[in-house]
């Protein structure tokens, strides 16, 4: 049970404050409601460049890193499809510092050349490190592609391409800036050895004079349920070739995402699961494979993949992932195995919660998602699945159908 | 109605003012000598249980039988198939991982406390009872050596291979690595052989971290206590560092590659050194955080790169200064010069007072995150026992970083800092 404090700044702040006696360390979090899904189809990975400019100097601060460092801090910040958030731990006696930052650069960025032209390089180099010069790197922009005729999670958060990273103007930074990083579209949680009326104290000073801002109002279009079975074969110089395979599944407050997450891990998680035990160890068909979801907010792709032990044909590998899928939906999930998956989730759960850092970022994306308290509940959610919901569920989404398929050829 | 001063930073308690405190473990031996180092906390009811051997590659006497000995461990054993130990392990939501390192290779359980009792005797099997099955023994070889194929087309695994070799020589653990033919050649006599003399009558230690149960201690003994470990002496393996003669190494893996990996790395010496932990925070002022001068410059302000950092890279015989970083094809040369430029400055002045006290805070507040919980404080523990330092390390330690002055640190930079002395390895 995580406990936490909760109140709204006048300007629309949530603030959630989670008091933990035990550590000499305090965790600040500022999640904003933005994320890739926001951005416009012409102008991908302007999330992720924005999160890189958070750091390029506020409006009275020229440099956010080293005062922090100064005080004994540290700080990072990830943006996904969903979200962007930024975190810094520091010791608990130099939290000021912390609001002192965060307020500074939600009041207004420096908007600085310099920086947008640095960072635009950086973001470049970043995705050619991790989508570009890696072998299968670019497999998840071809797929998201294809499973997402219409939503915006068919990019990636790194950006559909390097030029629109490359064209991002000041005008566009500030325009995103004063639309999406405003009080009123963030959340703040602050947690460590501290009161919450000081919290609460500290929050006025700092970030109560910040103008509220407009409430952003998501409207994307949902994507339409697919009806034919999509497929793409890509050639590449890799020494293995690959199989993808993904099927849409609920948004992140529907039952069925809870259901899909089982649904993972009976699949593919751990070597006594069926993918890894049927396909990698007895036929080995598989040099790996992978089952995993993204836990997206919107309705988001349960995913199969995995490179091919030579000699075997991708069709094979298809066939053989098919068979698995098959096996489950005609026989149904054994008491053991459903029993399995849950202690995982239990066990999985609690080493969430070893850490502040962890638990700080968790209850701000519970709060993201509508309410903090729905952290506390998630295990008695997985607890009450049962195995005939599960195949309900898996009969749903497992349609030929609703299946996109990437053949990733290697050829040399 | 901000009348609110935002340009002025709020006052600071200097983190080097902080008394900083490593609480001691629970320490006791088991019956046949097994040291347990036990650290009990937390809220979550969970713990992390790591049996260190010293079985690194440094005892092997083929290349890959220590890395695969320790793979194999959980793929059967007297019992159980390697199916039936996965099933036990995860029906309770455990994880039993293993890692092989150059001097040591571990077991890590990671689990709900509740269910400690019930899995301490499977590991002990591990231990004891691994048969290491030849068709086991096969998959294994098959998919090594196919991730293998795929991590060779990696820009950055091939040159933290490269750096190693040209370092420490091929023949060395330090500088060793994995290639088809040794895969092919793996054989279980020899894994078996390798098994029972560093596992099963081998040495090792026992670090136990987090909410533990009561009897911890009991459970121990009578699972890992009459195991025939820790009986006869480790034998005596000593090797030579035999270093490349050619200090740069440039090379294309990928001709359409559109990044080069850079290391750049010399040879230094090892934790006990005197200038072992001056040079900590002379690496922290050049490469060692975000606010580092390889990061201001060669990120912040150039933007060759994503991300760039030095560090050492501490091993028991000889330890290595190294900087690492990935960069656009068409800015490598550039970025090798910019780093040299940047050891050059180190050598020319010392910091000024203003970027040591920030480097001083910063390490005492990240000394104090890794302190945080007993996850963190176990991990401290038994990096100084497995490495046998002294008694008030940890104190000393800390008095050097608060103490170190800017001549101290310039000295250092000319000693260490010499282009003539770092190996540089760039693969495209």
């Amino acid at each position: 049970m995580i406990h936490f404090n909760r109140f709204v700044l006048d300007n629309g702040l949530r603030v959630l404050v989670h008091e933990d006696f035990s550590t000499p360390l305090a965790v600040v979090n500022v999640m904003y409601d933005v994320g890739a899904r926001d951005e416009n189809p012409d102008r991908t990975g302007f999330a992720h460049l924005f999160e890189h400019l958070m750091f390029g100097g506020s409006i009275n601060i020229p440099d956010y890193d080293e005062p922090l460092q100064k005080a004994g801090g540290e700080n990072n910040a990830y943006t996904t499809n969903d979200l962007t958030n930024y975190y810094c731990q520091l010791p608990v006696q130099n939290i000021e510092t912390a609001f002192w930052l965060e307020s500074d650069r939600m009041l207004s960025l420096a908007f600085g050349k310099k920086s947008l032209d640095v960072q635009r390089k950086v973001v470049c180099e970043e995705f050619k490190e991790h989508y570009l010069n890696k072998p299968y790197g670019n497999a998840w922009h071809h797929l998201r592609s294809l499973a997402y005729t219409t939503h915006p999670y068919q990019w990636l958060t790194i950006g559909k391409e390097l030029k629109h990273v490359e064209e991002a103007s000041l005008d566009d930074v500030k325009q995103f800036f004063f639309k999406h990083y405003r009080p009123i579209n963030a959340i703040l949680v602050v947690s460590g050895p501290v009161k919450t009326d000081d919290i609460k104290r500290l929050a006025d000073k700092w970030f109560g004079p910040i103008a509220m801002g407009e409430k952003y109002i998501r409207n994307l279009t949902a994507e339409p349920l697919q009806t034919a079975a999509r497929k793409k074969d890509i050639d590449s110089n890799v020494p293995l070739d690959a199989f993808y395979r993904c099927y849409p599944i609920a948004g992140r407050l529907d039952r069925g995402y809870y259901l899909s997450d089982l649904l993972t891990d009976i699949m593919g998680s751990g070597a006594s699961s069926r993918l890894f035990q049927k396909l990698v160890k007895e036929q080995q068909i598989f040099a790996g494979i992978d089952c995993y979801h993204f836990g997206s907010i919107d309705p988001g792709l349960l995913a199969i993949e995995g490179k091919l032990v030579k000699g075997i044909s991708l069709d094979e590998a298809a066939a053989a992932v098919e068979h698995e899928i098959e096996e489950l939906l005609t026989n149904g999930i054994q008491p053991q195995e459903l029993e399995k998956i849950k202690n995982k989730t239990e066990s999985v759960i609690a080493f969430e919660d070893v850490a502040l850092m962890s638990r700080t970022n968790s209850l701000a994306f519970y709060e993201l998602l509508g309410d903090a308290a729905l952290m506390n509940e998630e295990l008695s959610r997985y607890q009450s699945i049962t195995a005939d919901e599960l195949l309900a569920y898996g009969k749903q989404i497992f349609k030929k159908e609703h299946s996109n398929t990437l053949f990733y050829h290697a050829v040399n | 109605m901000d009348k609110l001063n935002r340009k002025k930073a709020p006052a600071i308690e200097d983190a080097v003012a902080f008394h900083l405190k490593l609480d001691t473990p629970l320490i006791y031996k088991l019956s046949n000598a097994t040291p347990v180092y036990a650290m009990h906390g937390g809220a979550q009811e969970v713990v992390k249980i790591e049996w260190v051997f010293n079985a690194g590659n440094w005892y092997e006497d083929k290349n890959l039988i220590a890395a695969s000995t320790n793979f194999l461990l959980k793929n059967g054993t007297k019992n159980k198939t390697a199916l039936a130990i996965s099933e036990a392990i995860e029906y309770y939501g455990a994880s039993v991982s293993r890692s092989c390192y150059n001097e040591t290779a571990t077991i890590t359980l990671h689990c709900l406390s509740k269910h400690v009792a019930i899995l301490l005797p499977l590991i002990a099997s591990l231990i004891n009872e691994a048969v290491f099955p030849e068709d086991e023994i096969n998959i294994y070889r098959k998919m090594q050596l196919q991730r293998l194929s795929v991590n060779l087309r990696k820009c950055d695994f091939v040159a933290n291979r490269l750096i190693d070799a040209v370092l420490y020589g091929e023949a060395h653990p330090y500088g060793i690595t994995s290639n088809a033919a040794a895969y092919e050649a793996l054989s279980r006599e020899e894994l078996n052989a390798f098994y029972h003399q560093f596992y099963t009558h081998g040495f090792c230690k026992i670090f136990a971290a987090g909410h533990l149960p009561d009897n911890l201690d009991a459970l121990l003994e009578a699972h890992f206590g009459s195991l025939p470990m820790n009986a006869k002496p480790l034998p005596d393996r000593a090797h030579n560092i035999i270093p490349n003669m050619v200090k740069k190494h440039h090379i294309i893996n990928d001709e359409n590659g559109v990044q080069g990996a850079i290391r750049i790395g010399r040879s230094f010496p090892g934790r006990k050194h005197p200038d072992y932990v001056k040079s900590l925070v002379l690496n922290n002022i050049f490469g060692g955080y975000f606010g580092s001068r390889l990061m201001s410059n060669i990120r912040e302000d150039k933007g060759y790169t994503y991300g760039i950092y030095s560090y050492i890279q501490p091993y028991q015989q000889q330890s290595a200064w190294m900087i690492s970083t990935e960069a656009g094809r068409d800015v490598c040369a550039a970025t090798i010069e910019e780093i040299y430029k940047e050891m050059n400055l180190l050598c020319a002045a010392p910091p000024d007072e203003d970027e040591l006290y920030l480097v001083r805070n910063y390490m005492m507040g990240s000394l104090l995150g890794d302190l945080d919980g007993p996850f963190q404080q176990i991990t401290r523990w038994k990096n100084y026992i497995l490495n046998d330092l002294p008694e008030g390390y940890f104190e000393e330690s800390i008095a050097t970083v608060k103490n170190i002055s800017g001549e101290e640190l310039l000295a250092l930079a000319r000693e260490y800092f010499q282009q003539k002395d770092f190996y540089e390895i760039q693969v495209i």
